[in-house]
Parts: C-alpha cells; structure tokens; sequence
C-alpha cells in the first residue's frame, strides 16, 4: 500500500527557467514556454531530449507545445489556468516521476493575460451570483477580509503590511514588474477595487512563463547545480461551497492545518524552521490566512504577526522575496515555487535569504498544496 | 419594487434557468425564498444539485424556507464588470448565512453596509428583475 511520505527527499527540481515578465504582445503563449524551457534546460545542462514527461498549464494545447519543442514524452498532463494549480503540478510530476512513469519532467505555465486583455471577472468567467453583482476571485477575498476584520479585529493597516514587503523584494528583483517603493499610507489611499480591498491589494495581470525540470534525486547528481529536494508535501480540497469561488467562511483554516500536518510531518520541521516562504498571494489576505493556517502564527493573529516588517528580508519570515504576485509576477504560484529553489541554491543576489536551507512554498485555496524544498 | 420594462441601460446578468433551478424560480416568482432538500436524507442546500452531495439521492424537492438569515460578510464593488452595473457603482454585495443552513449572496437593500454590523439578523425581500426572474434580496430584519 501506498503512502504518499515515502515521496521524501526522492524527487528534486533541477532546472528553473523564467521570462522576462511584462507586456509581450509580439509573441504568444507558446513563445513565452518556449523561451522559459531553453532557459531550464540551460540552468541544468540536460540534454532536451532526454526529457519525457510533460506538464502544461494554462498552455492552448499540449501537443503543440510538445511539438514546437520537440518532444514526444511518455508522459503528459494538461492543467486548467488556476492559480492554485502549481504545487498540485509539482505534486503530480514528483509522483509520477517516483513512479517511473517519466524520468524527467518539465513543467511549463505561460501566461499571456496582459495582452490578451483578461480581466478575471464579469462574462469573461461566469459565475452562479452574477445577477447580484460578485463576480471576480478579488471580491471573494474581499468579501473573506471583511469577515476577518470582523472575527478578529484585523485592519487594512495591518493588511498593508504584505503588499508593501513584497514590493520592497521586488525592488531588490532584477525580473520583478513593479519598482516604485510603497507605503502603508499608499495602500491605504489607492483606488477602492472591491472594498474593504484597493488597488495595491490586488496581483499584477502581466506576461510571462516559468519552466521547471524536475527527476529523481539519482538522476538529479548527474546535472550541472545543486539539486533541491522535494521533502514535504500536502494537500486538502474545499469543495463544500464551490459555488462561490476562490472563497471560504473559515479562510480554509482545517484545510491549511491538514496539509501543514502532512507536509510538516512529512519533512520533520515545522514552522519555526522554515527560512524562507513562498506564499500564493493573488490578493493580500491570502498570506494572511496561509500564515494562521499552517501554524506561523495563531489563529486570527495574522495581523499583529504581520506587523513591523516580519514578512520582510531580515524579518523573521521573509516572505516572497521575488515580490509574489503583488509585485513580481503574476505566474500564478509557478514562479514563487522557482524562487524556492533559488534561495536554496543561493542564487538571489540582494534579495537572498542568508544560509536558506528550509523553504517552504504554499497556496491556501480551494486546492490547498503546499511543499516543503530543501537542499541536496 | 423596479420596473419590468427594459431601459436604454444595459442589462445585467440573468440566473440561467435549467431542470435544476427551475424550481427555485418558479417559487421566487410567487416571492417565496427556498433551498433544495433531500427527500431521503433531509440535508439543505443551495445552489441546487442534480443529486443530494451528501447521499446521492436524485429525489429532492425545493423547499421553502423562513426568509430568516444573518450577514455573514459583505463587499462594496467600485467597478463594474458588466456595463448593466456601471450605473450601480459603488454597489454592496453581501453573504447572508440562511437560519436553515445555506449560504447565499445576494444584494442589501433598506440601510447602508456600515449600518449593519456582521451578524445581524436579515430578512428576504424580493425585486422583480423580468418576467420570469424575481431577484431575493436582503434587508435588516426588523424586531
Ligand atoms: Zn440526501
């Protein structure tokens, strides 16, 4: 019988690639994969047609991609454009790849929503309570923020907090979209969007794609760098009210304690271990349900913890030290995931976390996933 | 309380009518407020399903319900992702929790969001959107 722990330390990531993120109306998905893949298998020294399995997401087509490529895997999987589907990808290629079902995955996200104009709400994504008005994932957070306030006293202030340390990382990232330093009077000042949210509560909408080459820890001592295991993982749906998406009533609280236990358990650290996270920001309050959720802080102490430059480089969680969705890049959890594997290989330049050895990454959603990275 | 008849104003968003939900339409029309129940189990739910999600039965019926609920959250909108809201900018959407268990959102009408705190009583009202769509919506609960 299977149990999915014995997956420790056996599967690495070996290769990171990303884009430049921006505006890219010249090319197209496809081109931006394709760009992210040169760049992954230049990072590892793989030879490309080695690689056997592929995991799309938010790509057209799969074949396409294989085919402009040049790859005829053994493997395949196609993921819809969720933002919670990166750790799930991740998940999925290191089971396969223990499995035997591929022995080197790549895992390419494009996403060209910039300039294809995509807006994330109204019919462009059609919901069941659009007749009253709420569509957009940004108003269910909206909507879960204001509850917090109301539970646990928690403020836009406090709020604040997040985007303005993960804008003070972007500044220190080369690649990051967003450069102009903000304050938590600018956050609190910015144009109402969905209220209690504003404008610097929301992610960037931008082009890019992110590719990670994943095999297993044997295969991995035959590539060019350092491989990063893959020594925690864990999960939990919450299906129950799916019918008003990307939200839940308790900010998936079981849910985050379920996958910390697994993945915590999994690894044998906790939360006072971990060096550096890497948290699924779509919007601001996100982080701050991810940080009760998996045990950083208590519950519905969120907000105090994050006061006073905690989640910031030298805090005592640097949190999403390329700057997250909020200011980095709007790879939808792909690219904090390569961001991971850098700080554990010590690649960050100014934005490096001294001595990363334990990075965590989690997306608190209705898929809940996070995984746990270490060195090898 | 509005109008029937279309204005120059674009139209919002309509529920979709299927075999499902076509119950709870046909009751709103005759402004009762109602949730799907299992015939075999009794669980509550909203929005309807082709079978019960706890025990799968197909045999269930839309039941009405006391119109009673509290506010569990609420959101005020300063876009507008369909031209038929732009004229309702800023508008409040609300989460209102149903005493017989379900979650609904829904609009508030009759008092100003920051009047009504989370967790205050609420109590369905209903707006007439067309001719066949009579739109719940809530309101502070009185006594
Ligand atoms: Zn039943």
């Amino acid at each position: 019988m299977g149990d999915f722990r014995a997956l420790k330390d056996r599967i690495a990531v070996v290769g990171v690639g990303n884009t430049a993120y921006g505006s890219f109306p010249e090319t197209d998905d496809y081109g931006l994969g394709a760009e992210a893949f040169r760049r992954a298998v230049e990072d590892c020294g793989i030879e490309k047609d080695r690689i056997d399995g592929l995991l799309v997401c938010r790509v057209p087509y799969y074949a396409r991609m294989g085919q402009i490529l040049g790859l005829n895997p053994r493997w395949t999987i196609s993921l819809p454009p969720h933002g919670r589907m990166s750790a799930m990808g991740i998940i999925e290629a290191a089971a396969a790849l223990h499995a035997g079902l591929c022995d080197y995955a790549a895992l390419i996200y494009t996403n060209i929503g910039r300039s294809r104009r995509v807006n994330y709400g109204g019919d462009e994504s059609p919901g069941f309570w659009d007749p009253w008005g709420m569509t957009s994932p940004g108003a269910a957070h909206a909507l879960m923020f204001r509850r917090h306030m109301a539970l646990y006293g928690t403020t836009t202030r406090q709020l604040a907090e997040v985007s303005v340390a993960f804008r003070h990382h972007a500044i220190l990232h080369p690649d990051a979209v967003m450069k102009k330093p903000i304050t938590i009077e600018d956050h609190e000042t910015a144009r109402p969007i969905c209220e209690p949210l504003r404008l610097l509560d929301y992610c960037l909408i931008n082009d890019g794609a992110v590719c990670l080459i994943m095999t297993t820890r044997e295969r991995a001592r035959d590539l060019r760098k350092r491989p990063v295991l893959i020594s925690g993982i864990g999960g939990r749906e919450a299906y129950t009210d799916a019918s008003i998406a990307n939200f839940d009533l308790n900010f998936w609280y079981e849910e985050a304690q379920d996958m910390a236990r697994q993945a915590y358990g999994m690894a044998g650290v906790g939360p006072g271990d971990v060096d550096a996270f890497m948290c699924y920001d779509n919007f601001s309050p996100t982080v701050l349900f991810a940080l009760e959720g998996l045990g950083f802080c208590g519950r519905g102490e969120s907000g105090a913890f994050v006061e006073g430059g905690t989640l910031r480089l030298g805090g005592k969680l640097p949190t999403n030290t390329d700057g997250g969705h909020l200011s980095n890049s709007y790879m939808q959890g792909w690219a904090l995931n390569v961001e991971a594997v850098r700080q554990i290989r010590g690649e960050c330049g100014e934005r490096q976390v001294p001595g990363a050895e334990v990075v965590q990454f989690a997306a608190v959603t209705p898929c809940s996933r996070t995984i746990i990275y270490t060195p090898g | 309380m509005s109008a029937t008849t279309a204005t120059a104003t674009p139209a919002k968003p309509l529920p979709t009518l299927d075999p499902v939900s076509k119950g709870f339409w046909d009751l709103a029309n005759r402004g009762r407020l109602s949730v799907q129940r299992c015939d075999d189990c009794g669980h509550r739910h909203y929005p309807g399903a082709p079978v019960c999600p706890r025990c799968l039965s197909r045999q269930q019926t839309w039941e009405p319900v006391s119109g009673r609920g509290t506010l569990l959250s609420w959101v005020r909108f300063h876009r507008a992702y369909w031209e038929g809201f732009a004229p309702d900018i800023p508008y409040v959407v609300i989460l209102v929790g149903l005493e017989e268990g379900p979650m609904m959102i829904s609009n508030l009408v009759g008092a100003r969001a920051e009047d009504v705190p989370i967790g205050a009583p609420l109590e369905v009202v209903f707006e007439r959107a067309t001719d066949q769509i009579n739109l719940p919506k809530f309101r502070p609960r009185r006594g």
